[in-house]
């Protein structure tokens, strides 16, 4: 187990510095003088040749992206073009909302496939089989922006049932208030998060209901489920306690996988539902071209990605002994 | 050189990684809607300017927001133009960013994959590596970041979507070959003296087509959704190109009054969408080697 342990961490070292090169390649993609670019069209000569000393651009790449790794090693990501204050403060001001609400569509859509996929499972080739597959296969094909479209259509504007646009307090702080007797908040924050989190979950549950689905297919021709069966033990036994768990192995994975689209996800999702975390900042650091800022945004969705991804491998090993030993 | 009875996958090879079924009665009918939904949408992109009822650009200021009619298929917009028209021009943008899009990762996957299954070693090792690199970062964040440093418009809308989709390719194909190269019939090829090229590109690669295109199937739909969600957010092709994303998003200031413009720009999106995965899921189970060998072997 320390071995694999030690070798996926070795992985995730060269893994990290390409994640950090790609990213300060955006900069080279940049079509002409990217200080020309960040400065706008009022730019003069001498202000654009003093941005070009600023930010080291005569120097050669290789020295650049040797400076940019040690700033970074130093937590420094920058300075906001824009926003003149340092880029990792601003993304770190943004991160919680991002991933409560990533947090919150994980566990609603592996909540929502898993109960899809397994009831599909058991009633294998029937008509709930079809059903709940041709719902995955449409939730599959169902884009974000439009699915939150429709919900805060239906549920903010048409029924008022939920605020259309926003964030309530942060969870957490809020699950603190009901628990010294004040639940208002929880319930202002549950009501705020709930459209944009289900908007974001759908697609992963629908993912996630396929794989559940396939592997408990699998799972349930397995001799343990017949001899559990055959010993006279409840059918719902057998199916959510022996080949569930044994079914969710394969799924674990991919389920740690989907919080990165997740991520992704939440660009749109909360755009639409004005929730203020990364994804908001990166449209509008998009929108004004704030480079350093867009560089700090992409690395920490992808350091983030890798480090879920570094963490599912990790506790998929420790749970199934098959790929340490490998 | 390629025996006919040959599987295109030995059966007690590498178990592959594990497929979604559908249940039976959905598969060929999976297929057949899939291949109607993208048949269709792909003939009214091709003739668009035939099945245009209106001009793109004809405003009706009197009819902003009409629903249905006669006159207007699908109503109109909020400068009271026809959207059936706007939506088949709309296909027609989508489909081809989509086309591109697919067909350039399609290639490029391929042939790193195949290089990486065939040769092994500290080639396979840097390539793979490199794959991993991209495949680390959440999709749409990468599309939108390259998109935001080259700037809008067709090609590059077309390239971030490259950037993102080829590594499935690579995957897949690595994996097809890793297990071909042991064939006989490539062994055979092999020790008659062909070339890595020539084994490579006429032996390995017309076996490995079918996982390609159930791949290519289902990353039209994904680009499609990638590139609407580009123009969505406003940094896709600009405006007046008529983009499904757009339109889409455009409706949303008038969303609480005529929510029609947004409803029907996305439910174009969702059914061509669909129509693919369809179309995917289908063809994955006419083309699964799994299914070619099983009871042959």
């Amino acid at each position: 187990m320390t071995d694999y342990i030690i070798r996926r961490l070795l992985l995730f070292v060269p893994m990290a510095l390409g994640i950090i090169v790609v990213t300060f390649g955006l900069l080279l993609l940049i079509p002409g003088d990217p200080a020309a670019v960040l400065l706008g069209q009022e730019a003069t000569p001498e202000n654009i040749a003093s941005l070009r000393d600023a930010l080291g651009l005569d120097d050669p790449w290789f020295l650049r992206l040797g400076r940019y790794m040690l700033e970074l090693l130093q937590g420094d990501m920058g300075v906001s073009i824009f926003q003149n204050a340092p880029v990792s403060d601003i993304i770190l001001g943004r991160l919680g909302a991002t991933v409560e609400l990533a947090l919150v569509a994980l566990l609603m859509s592996t909540v929502v496939g898993v109960f899809l996929g397994v009831t599909a499972a058991i009633r294998q080739g029937g008509v709930v089989d079809a059903v709940a597959m041709l719902l995955a296969q449409i939730g599959i094909s169902m884009p974000v922006y439009w699915l939150a479209l429709l919900l805060m259509l239906g549920f903010a504007v048409q029924l008022g049932w939920l605020p259309a646009i926003g964030r309530g307090e942060p969870l957490v702080s809020a699950l603190g208030m009901a628990l010294r007797g004040n639940p208002a908040p929880l319930w202002d924050s549950l009501a705020h998060i709930a459209l944009p989190a289900l908007s974001l979950a759908l697609n992963s549950a629908a993912i996630i209901s396929r794989l559940v689905r396939t592997s408990m297919l699998e799972v349930l021709r397995e001799d343990f489920v017949r001899t559990a069966k055959a010993k006279g033990m409840r059918r719902r036994s057998v199916v959510w306690r022996h080949a569930l768990r044994n079914a969710l192995l394969p799924v674990v994975s991919v389920i740690g996988l989907r919080f990165g689209a997740l991520l992704g996800g939440a660009i749109l999702t909360e755009t639409i539902f004005a929730w203020p975390g990364l994804g908001q900042l990166t449209i509008s650091a998009i929108s004004q071209r704030d480079i350093p800022l867009i560089q700090g945004i992409v690395l920490t969705f992808a350091l983030i990605y890798a480090s879920v991804t570094l963490l599912v491998d990790l506790l998929y090993a420790a749970v199934d002994p098959r790929i340490r030993l490998r | 050189m390629t025996d006919a009875t040959e599987p295109a996958i030995p059966a007690e090879g590498p178990r592959r990684a594990r497929r979604v079924r559908l249940p039976k009665p959905l598969r060929n009918a999976s297929l057949l809607i899939g291949a109607a939904i993208t048949l269709t949408i792909c003939l009214l992109a091709i003739f668009a300017p035939l099945v245009a009822t209106h001009d793109l650009t004809q405003m009706d200021m009197a009819n902003r927001f009409s629903g249905p009619s006669a006159a207007h298929w699908l109503g109109t917009d909020n400068f009271g133009r026809d959207l059936w028209s706007r939506l088949v021009a709309g296909a027609r943008i989508s489909l081809s960013i989509a086309l591109i899009a697919v067909t350039a990762s399609a290639i490029i996957g391929t042939v790193v994959g195949l290089v990486s299954g065939y040769f092994g070693g500290w080639v396979d090792l840097l390539l793979m590596r490199i794959t991993d690199i991209f495949l680390g970062f959440p999709p749409l964040v990468l599309v939108l970041a390259i998109v935001a440093v080259m700037g809008p418009g067709l090609v590059n809308v077309a390239l971030s979507l490259i950037v993102v989709s080829w590594t499935e390719y690579a995957r897949v194909v690595r994996s097809t070959t890793l297990s071909l190269r042991e064939q006989n019939y490539v062994q055979a090829a092999r020790a008659l003296g062909a070339s890595w090229p020539r084994i490579l590109f006429r032996e390995i690669l017309p076996n490995s087509f079918g996982p390609i295109i159930v791949l290519a199937s289902l990353g039209l739909g994904t680009a499609i959704i990638w590139e609407s969600a580009l123009s969505f957010l406003g940094f896709g092709l600009p405006p007046p190109a008529p983009t499904w994303g757009w339109s889409l998003s455009y409706g949303t200031r008038f969303i609480r009054d005529e929510p029609w413009m947004s409803i029907i720009s996305g439910a174009a999106i969702m059914v061509t969408v669909l129509g693919f995965n369809l179309l995917g899921d289908g063809l994955r189970d006419v083309l699964d080697p799994r299914r070619q060998t099983r009871g042959g072997a």
